[in-house]
């Protein structure tokens, strides 16, 4: 047996230590309430982003313990500010688990700041849930992945651009890290399978927009069906504005981006975007109950301007996300919500999402949809029903040849 | 040869914005010495003026034509209330400026997310700047083109007053010799503050340029604040042709390199260039002929 427990009694305290790392967790759940960490950037440049998944998360703590709590507690959120910053993410993330207690952490956004956190929590046996699509090829056991991995984003596009647009050549212009590196591999391996001409592949480094010109320069003396954009942040800004100045359209040339969404595209301008494709699981469009509810609600707490998205949704269902897991598992305890984590399932705003509890990532509905003269995305095609989550794309033949990271693939 | 003549273009278009956003550090950093970090800033003030303006008007066409001068006055008397409030104490204190005026920016940038939120807003390109006009047979698009004229004729004007003027004149009679300036009834005290009236004007209009081909987002000033020192020291610091010449010829290299390999690696390829040719030439292109013995 090992010491005495840290801080406080836990609701399965069997005397034994954490069941494999031998870490010790001091959450405590003997009151009537619990701790949880939101942690996200408040400051620095992903702080645009970040802001809105912090009231979308805690959107979602209001309305659990407005409906009674989660196992009869009310949740207690602990706020943390990573700063857009990866190594304080890193100290933010321990100082949640250690000194705080909570019992799971809720947050992150950039793929750095996911993989600087990735230790931390795997070395104190504690839960991320991290609200953001990314480039796949990690399944942490510590981890929930309730943003899509590629073949619930990236692959569905291009099946769409192939099967709906008839393309049958790309150019791929992109920021020049991790993402969209990543991303522009599964697409060059998917594209060579498919019978589909990669006629370009470009970068602009992250931020700026210096080179935007010569990439459109390139762009449009390529001749390509369509442009898989994977740009971030303001680069977006030049890239269409020059795009349509020189001339190019929806129709000649059409743009799939999977990084832009509804609150990007007003600072972009409606008037460039409309038309063009993006590719999601959520827009503020979808028609559903559940997500009229979430709107209303944002909207309620946030202004009527505000406007929902998808990673603001995948936030707000990862709460609720771990409330199932709780409640199935009767247990904060870290060990018992993995265990039940396979199969628990929630109406979503984006439809019904279903946990894999051995990839730790979610069955989620692919949506293919295209600029309004509103600024809104209406969705123009969606996958039949939620796809299971590949992280690894095991599924996929062509994928095979790919490097992947052995820790998780 | 399209290829060739759209690089071209993009060249020219790039280096006119780095010349417009530089044009006002060479009066600042090259005639004053200040290095004033917050020089971006001024910029990004520009850009949010020529915002309010179109909220206020309404008609994108109408509010350029106005924010123009309107931004070169809003980040003329911001220029001079840093001037007044804090550089002014710090004169010959180079290192010290350069902390204090990055301090400014972080609180101007913070200013900017507290009024106008943090996310990028939009400010509409009039329709007579959107699309492209055929220059021999290859089309620049004429937001851009209307860059490289602002920028051909902010250099003019101020290559004007500081040659003709009684203004120019104080000013170049200040940075060549400024005990023999005073003594000869020049108040150096006002003159530095013209100057630098002058220099931060020449940022918000660099900022109401960008606003046509950039986001507008209240880091936008940071983009841009090292490519424009850059500029100025390659161009020989002070020296408004030295910035003409290093501005067009960076913008040109960069976007035939660009051209040639991946984006990323034409900027490490330039500044590589930029350091070998300051190891020849520390003084820059162009530099100041003066009696002095420093």
């Amino acid at each position: 047996m090992l010491g005495t427990t840290a801080c406080g009694s836990r609701v399965d305290d069997t005397g034994e230590a954490a069941a494999d790392g031998g870490v010790e967790s001091c959450v405590d759940t003997s009151g009537d309430s619990v701790k949880i960490g939101l942690l996200n950037s408040m400051s620095g440049t992903m702080s645009i982003s970040e802001t809105t998944v912090r009231r979308s998360l805690e959107l979602a703590v209001e309305e659990i313990n407005a409906d009674g709590g989660v196992l009869g507690k009310q949740l207690e959120v602990v706020t943390e500010d990573g700063a857009s910053e990866p190594t304080i993410f890193a100290e933010r993330a321990t100082k949640l688990i250690q000194s705080d207690c909570v019992a799971a952490v809720f947050g992150g956004w950039t793929s750095s700041s996911r993989k600087a956190m990735l230790p931390v929590f795997e070395s104190n046996d504690a839960l991320l849930f991290y609200p953001v699509q990314y480039e796949g090829l990690e399944a942490s056991e510590n981890i929930f992945y309730t943003g899509a991995t590629t073949n619930q984003q990236i692959i569905p596009a291009l099946d769409y651009l192939k099967d709906e647009v008839g393309v049958t050549s790309l150019h791929l212009v992109g920021s020049d890290y991790v993402f969209p590196r990543t991303a522009n591999a599964i697409i060059t391996a998917y594209a060579e399978e498919n019978g589909i001409e990669i006629v370009g592949e470009d970068y602009e480094p992250l931020g700026s927009t210096e080179g935007i010109q010569t990439i459109v320069n390139r762009v449009q003396s390529s001749g390509a069906d369509a442009v898989f954009n994977t740009l971030n942040g303001d680069s977006n800004v030049s890239f269409f504005t020059q795009y349509a100045n020189v001339g190019l359209t929806p129709e000649t040339m059409p743009v799939l981006s999977v990084s832009i969404a509804e609150e990007e595209v007003p600072g972009i301008g409606v008037d460039k975007l409309e038309g063009q494709y993006t590719a999601w699981n959520y827009y503020q469009t979808v028609d559903s109950p559940e997500n009229e509810q979430f709107v209303t609600a944002f909207k309620e707490a946030y202004g009527d301007d505000a406007v929902t998205s998808d990673p603001m949704e995948a936030a707000y269902t990862s709460v609720y996300l771990w409330k199932g897991m709780v409640e199935k598992a009767e247990s904060f305890d870290v060990a018992d919500v993995q265990e039940a984590a396979d199969g628990v399932s929630f109406d979503a705003p984006e439809g019904p999402v279903t946990v894999d509890g051995d990839n730790h990532h979610i069955a989620k509905t692919a949506l293919i949809g295209r600029v309004n003269a509103d600024g809104l995305i209406d969705a123009v095609w969606s996958s039949d029903g939620p796809i299971d989550p590949d992280p690894c794309l095991e599924g996929y033949d062509w994928a095979s040849s790919m490097e992947k990271d052995e820790t998780y693939c | 040869m399209d290829a060739v003549l759209g690089q071209l273009y993009a060249g020219i278009s790039l280096g006119s914005v780095l010349l417009l956003v530089a044009l006002g550090l060479t009066l600042t950093f090259g005639q004053m010495g200040v290095i004033n970090m917050a020089h971006g800033e001024f910029l990004m003030a520009g850009a949010y003026t020529a915002f309010v303006v179109q909220q206020v008007i309404g008609g994108a066409g109408l509010a350029l034509l106005i924010a123009l001068p309107l931004a070169f006055l809003v980040g003329g008397l911001l220029g001079v209330l840093l001037e007044t409030t804090l550089i002014s104490r710090l004169y010959s204190r180079p290192l010290d400026t350069l902390l204090v005026t990055w301090g400014v920016s972080l609180v101007l940038q913070q200013l900017a997310r507290d009024v106008f939120g943090a996310p990028a807003v939009e400010v509409r390109a009039p329709e007579w700047l959107r699309g492209n006009v055929e220059v021999l047979g290859v089309p620049f698009t004429t937001g851009r083109l209307f860059i490289v004229v602002l920028a051909v004729v902010a250099v003019a004007v101020l290559s004007a007053v500081l040659r003709f003027s009684s203004l120019g004149r104080r000013v170049r009679a200040v940075v060549q010799s400024r005990g023999l300036a005073e003594t000869s009834g020049i108040d150096s005290r006002r003159t530095d503050r013209l100057t630098f009236f002058i220099g931060s004007g020449l940022a918000g209009i660099a900022g109401v340029a960008l606003t046509l081909i950039a986001s507008t987002q209240p880091y936008m000033g940071q983009t841009y604040i090292v490519d424009a020192f850059l500029v100025v020291v390659a161009g020989g610091i002070g020296q408004i042709r030295g910035a003409v010449l290093a501005a067009f010829g960076l913008g040109v290299l960069q976007a035939f390199f660009a051209y040639s390999q991946s984006v990323s690696t034409a900027k490490v390829l330039l500044l590589l260039c930029v350091i070998a040719f300051l190891q020849l030439r520390p003084q820059g292109l162009f530099s100041v002929r003066t009696r002095s013995l420093v």
